[in-house]
Order: structure tokens, then C-alpha cells, then sequence
């Protein structure tokens, strides 16, 4: 993975004496509120109900275990022995003193980690596919690219103010799992009929309270030109996106208003003066950053196929849990495993500081010292082998760690909501607890099979709601919550924006709801192949629509 | 008019916060002073943009509140988990983790 080199430890560290000075300038009363907020945000200080939140970046989500061992630290340290992992891949602390947040930030600036960008009209931590680096049906590592994007993109100063702000994800493969037709630019990472590298970029996509898919304005770019054409999109909008009205400051509004054949004619226009200047990346540049993210040497390890299938056969738990948690990597001796941070009925996203030292034991024994975290708030070993999945499996069970349920119905997203956020109008997490413990059941969530529940407390979506093929908003009506279901949504290749199915539920039938939903979908399914999406994908909202509201379903 | 208290975040840890009758910020909202009238509200609204000022606290607002049997219970939502809370169970596993070094509300 990449590492700091001489200029990134100096500018981390200038960094955290900056904010350092910043906060006692604050304490002091020498900075007033409206002069520190946007230099806390800029250093990832939120002020949330309770206390002030900590929001760390996770650069594409990829971790080492004495990174991860620092964040248990700071867990136990500065805050209350816990972190809740984000749809962002990012890491929130809850309970932070302002006092002693940069001396947080100086023990992270120790093993190469900050909190800069991750909040403020600027180019946002650059996710990226969690599995990138050891799946199959990968064209190539997004990581060095959305490493390149981060260097350019820290502390850029013609980007640093922009009218929004600005999230962009990579994915290497055709199937996309860094959700990228819902961000700002989406990159995917692929080769052409000539095997060279390059990019099909979208643009444009969001969630929040006006929700777009993104579109594609250019079928290949060659990776040469990654930060050239990013710059040139950039540039477009930092002219053209709209500052009068946060709700349209966006860069899809500015898709939606201009049009993408347009914006892509202005953003090639752009292009055209830049392309060949010194924006383009050496070669050797490429391979210099590609170099850090080389794959872990993985000896053949061909035992493990013997091994694996006898104990799958002594322990049902364990088969279920390999059957429904590791994926196939690349090398046929290895795994990709997903630690569920969805214990049935639990916090989704939420791990101990002690979960999370369990974690960084096993990725240093049996995982070549790498985790990553994906935007489906999980966590993933990367590679490990198939010959070690059991010693795995069982360190994961005694953290409580094993919950045998990636991409199932309890698999859910949700946002802290109203029981921590200051934006939110809803809660979140009680409400993805109950759906979690209602369809707990392991041979329940299997007959159901793949079904993504995303749940937002607010039209922000950082619960990804409008992606879930169920998604549930939670609203404030007449002082109440009242949740809306929407349907039928998707955030991967073949994205969708859910449609919203009627009226909205009060917190105590919510669950009932869904229940309802689940039902008719196994009522109507052609067979058990036939997933929850493509079931609706069918037949449409009608069916779902009689089942929750009877016959008041035409007015709904 | 609803019943109003004063409520903020403490500045230098973020914590909410009510102000009491002795002029004290406090961490517990069942020891907040209650205004019932307009001049009340008032003086609450002067003393909140005094302590911002001031740099004592931060986000300061004025909140509505019932008293039931002798407590008192903001009417939003929002403001009734700022004042217990996370709502939250915890699962198995986060067990010790619910907020217990903050007085009750």
C-alpha cells in the first residue's frame, strides 16, 4: 500500500500544528465561531448532537493493521471505545473533545493517516472498490489511480472552494461495487481492444434530495490523461456550477441543467487546452505509484481446497458463513472475505476498539497485513487463503465478527441518523436493529437471498437510500418520524434511483412494512434464482403497492 | 407559548448543555431553568448570545418543553435525544458502550 514519502509527513504534520494553533485561537476567543467552522470542517471536526465528530479518511478504503490498531487507539482513547464505519469508507468517532482532537491527529499523522477533506466544498476522500486488487474480474487496480487523484486533489487551491462538494469513486471492474453512476465522477477502470489502459467517465451522479444517476461522457480516456480531462471537468464546473443555491450547487445540477452532451462538449473544449501540457502522467509516474499497491506474493496454497471441504462438512456454521462471505480471488488458493460489521440486531457499521484489534491481529497473521472498508459499512480481508479460512473464521467468531450475512437482507446500510446527527430528521439505527432482528433467522435470510436495505435519516442519503433495492427515508411529519419506502433502486452497473411506493410508515409498523414487501416478492419471484431487484424489475411497483395498501393502493 | 429552556454545546468538548438557575451551564436538562413568559424567553435569548460571545458555548438555541410528573421533556425529538441520549441498544458485543458517564436527563 502507498506510504507517506517526505513531502506527505511534512504536510500531514504542518497540518496538525496548523489546526492545533487553530484550536487554541478558538478556545481563546482570538477566532470567532463563523471564522473556525470551516478550518474545523476543513480538519474532518464536525458538531454533531452530542459532542463534536471526528470523521477520518480512509484513502479507497484501504487500511494495514497498524492503522487499524491506531484507530482502536484513538476509539479508547479520545472517544468511547468505538468507531462507525461510513458509506464513504471513511471512519466517524462519535464523542471527541475539541481540546483534544489534534492531539488525535498528530498520533494518526504517526502511521500515515488524517482527517483533511473529509468535509468541506472540496474534492472528498476518493473511494474505490473494496475488493480492488484480488478480484477475478478485475481489468486492473483502481487504487494507484484514486492514490494519483489524491495527491492532486489534497489542498488544491483552484479546487479547494468549489460550489459543492465533490466525491469521486474508481471501480477496475465491469462489475461496479464503488457504486460510481452515484457520484460526482465516476471512473471505470478498464482496457481497450488494444489492451491499453483507460477510464470511461461519468459524471454527474448523486444522491440527496435530487437524486441522478450519472452519465457517461466519455467511453475510454487514456489513463495519460486521468488528471487532464478531471481537471478539465473541474474547471467546467467551478465555472459554471451554481452558488446561489446549496440545494443546486452540485455538480448533477449542473449536468441536469446544461445537459451532458453540452457539459461534455465544454469539458472537452476544456480538455483540448490541456491535454499534452504537464498535467499528463508519466509513465513512469503510473508505475511508480502502482508499485506501492503491488499484490502480496501469494504462494500456492493448494491444501487449503482438501482442508476447506472437511471443515465445511463438520461445521454447518462455518460453510454458511464461507458460502455466504467469501467471495473467489483471483489466485484460485485464495479468498476475499467480507467481516460482517451487521451483527444481527446490532449497530450496521459500528465496531469496538477491541473488534478492531481482533481485525488487524488476523489481517497481520493470515491476511497480508491488509483490511479495507467497504461503503457497504463492512470490512474486507483482501487475500487470504482458503487453507486459513478456518483459523480466520474462528478468530472472527470470539470478536463477534462472524455474522454469516454479506449482501443478505441484514446486511444493512444505515446512516447515525437522528441519534447522533444534527442534520438528521429520523432515526436510523434503531430502525435497521429491528429489521435486522426480525429477519434475523439464518434460514430466512437465505430463501430471501440478495436484498440491499439502505436506510437514510435524512434527504442527505448518506444511508443510501435511493440505491436500496429497498430504501427507507426517514422524515419528521408533525413532529413524528414517518418513514418512506422507496423500491427497487441499485448502485451498481445497472444503477437505479428507487421509486417511492406510497404513503410512509410510523417507526412501529416500518418493519411490518418490509415484512410485507419481502413476502410478496417470495410470493411472486419465477424461482429462488430470481433476486428481490430483478423480481421488481418485473413486475413493477403494483404488486407491492396492493400489498401495503390494499385498496387505497391506486390513491397511495 | 410552550415552556422554553436554554440548550448549547459546550465549546471547548462539544457537550450539550442547558443553563440552570444559577446562571451555570449543566450537563443534565432536568436541572434547567424554565421560562414561562415572554420576558423569561428574553432574558434566556440575551444570556445565550452573551455566552457565545463569550466563547463559552456554540449552536445555542432556545427549546420548547412540557414538564410531566415533575420532568421535564423537551417536545421535539431531536431536542429529547440531545438530552438522554442515543436511543440505541446496544447488541451483544457493544455491551458497556451506551452513555454512561452523562447524568441521566
Amino acid at each position: 500500500m502507498y506510504r507517506y514519502d517526505e513531502f506527505d509527513h511534512a504536510f500531514v504534520a504542518g497540518r496538525v500544528e496548523q489546526f492545533r494553533d487553530q484550536v487554541a485561537r478558538r478556545r481563546s476567543g482570538e477566532l470567532t465561531e463563523d471564522a473556525f467552522k470551516p478550518l474545523r470542517l476543513m480538519n474532518g471536526v464536525y458538531l454533531q448532537l452530542h459532542a463534536y465528530m471526528l470523521r477520518i479518511a480512509i484513502p479507497y478504503g484501504t487500511l494495514s493493521s497498524r492503522q487499524m490498531r491506531m484507530l482502536a487507539h484513538i476509539g479508547r482513547k479520545y472517544d468511547r471505545g468505538y468507531g462507525h464505519f461510513t458509506t464513504r469508507q471513511n471512519i466517524q468517532f462519535n464523542w471527541p473533545k475539541l481540546s483534544e482532537i489534534p492531539d488525535a491527529l498528530a498520533e494518526l499523522a504517526g502511521v500515515e493517516m488524517h482527517a483533511l477533506q473529509t468535509s468541506g466544498n472540496c474534492i472528498r476522500n476518493v473511494t474505490a472498490d473494496h475488493f480492488a486488487g484480488a478480484a477475478a474480474d478485475e481489468a486492473a487496480d483502481p487504487r494507484p489511480y484514486a492514490e494519483i487523484l489524491r495527491q492532486w486533489s489534497s489542498v488544491h487551491p483552484e479546487f479547494s472552494f468549489l460550489p459543492r462538494k465533490f466525491k469521486i469513486a474508481v471501480t477496475g471492474a465491469e462489475r461496479d461495487r464503488a457504486a460510481i453512476q452515484v457520484h460526482d465522477i465516476g471512473l471505470h477502470l478498464k482496457k481497450n481492444d488494444r489492451g491499453e489502459i483507460g477510464f470511461s467517465v461519468y459524471v454527474g451522479g448523486g444522491q440527496g434530495r435530487t437524486p441522478m444517476v450519472a452519465k457517461k461522457i466519455r467511453d475510454f480516456l487514456p489513463e495519460a490523461d486521468l488528471l487532464s480531462y478531471t481537471t478539465a471537468i473541474m474547471r467546467v464546473y467551478n465555472l459554471h456550477g451554481r452558488r446561489d443555491n446549496k440545494y443546486k450547487a452540485r455538480i448533477k445540477i449542473l449536468v441536469h441543467e446544461t445537459g451532458a452532451e453540452e457539459l461534455a462538449r465544454q469539458v472537452e473544449a476544456e480538455f483540448a487546452e490541456l491535454r499534452n501540457g504537464e498535467l499528463t502522467l508519466p509513465a513512469q509516474d503510473i508505475a511508480a505509484i502502482a508499485a506501492y499497491f503491488a499484490p502480496p506474493s501469494l504462494p500456492p496454497r493448494a491444501e487449503g481446497w482438501a482442508s476447506l471441504a472437511q471443515w465445511k462438512k463438520a461445521d454447518a456454521e462455518f460453510a454458511r458463513w464461507v458460502g455466504q462471505n467469501v467471495q473467489p480471488h483471483k489466485h484460485p488458493d485464495y479468498g476475499m472475505v467480507t467481516i460482517s460489521l451487521k451483527a444481527i440486531g446490532g449497530i450496521p457499521g459500528d465496531a469496538t476498539s477491541e473488534q478492531m484489534e481482533a481485525v488487524a491481529d488476523i489481517a497481520e497473521e493470515y491476511a497480508f497485513d491488509e483490511i479495507r472498508v467497504s461503503h457497504e459499512q463492512n470490512l474486507i480481508l483482501p487475500h487470504v487463503a482458503l487453507a486459513d479460512l478456518e483459523p480466520v473464521y474462528r478468530g472472527l467468531l470470539a470478536a463477534g465478527l462472524a455474522t454469516a450475512n454479506a449482501g443478505l437482507i441484514t446486511d444493512i446500510i444505515a446512516c447515525p441518523g437522528l441519534d447522533y446527527c444534527a442534520l438528521a430528521n429520523a432515526r436510523s439505527i434503531p430502525v435497521a436493529q429491528e429489521i435486522s432482528t426480525r429477519f434475523g433467522a439464518a434460514a430466512r435470510q437465505t430463501e430471501i437471498g440478495e436484498l440491499k436495505i439502505k436506510i437514510s435519516g435524512c434527504i442527505n442519503a448518506c444511508g443510501h437510500h435511493h440505491v436500496g433495492h429497498i430504501g427507507l427515508l426517514g422524515v419528521e411529519k408533525k413532529g413524528e418520524e414517518l418513514y418512506q419506502i422507496t423500491l427497487g433502486g441499485s448502485g451498481d452497473e445497472n444503477t437505479s434511483i428507487g421509486e417511492i411506493i406510497g404513503r410512509g410508515f410510523a417507526p412501529e409498523k416500518v418493519t411490518d412494512a418490509v415484512e410485507v414487501i419481502v413476502d410478496t416478492y417470495l410470493g411472486l419471484r419465477l424461482s429462488a434464482s430470481e433476486t428481490f431487484l430483478a423480481a421488481y424489475r418485473r413486475v413493477g411497483p403494483q404488486p407491492f403497492k396492493q400489498a401495503l395498501y390494499g385498496n387505497a393502493a391506486e390513491a397511495a | 407559548m410552550a415552556d422554553k429552556v436554554l440548550t448549547a454545546n459546550r465549546l471547548c468538548d462539544g457537550v450539550s448543555v442547558w443553563l440552570d438557575a444559577a446562571g451555570n451551564w449543566n450537563e443534565c436538562l432536568q436541572a434547567a431553568f424554565v421560562a414561562r413568559h415572554k420576558e423569561a424567553v428574553e432574558a434566556l435569548e440575551a444570556t445565550g448570545r452573551q455566552a457565545f460571545a463569550d466563547n463559552k458555548v456554540v449552536d445555542v438555541n432556545v427549546v420548547d418543553v412540557e414538564e410531566v410528573e415533575g420532568v421535564l421533556q423537551p417536545l421535539r425529538m431531536r431536542e429529547r435525544i440531545r438530552a438522554q441520549g442515543p436511543t440505541i441498544t446496544y447488541a451483544a458485543g457493544y455491551a458497556g458502550l451506551t452513555v454512561t458517564d452523562r447524568p441521566a436527563a
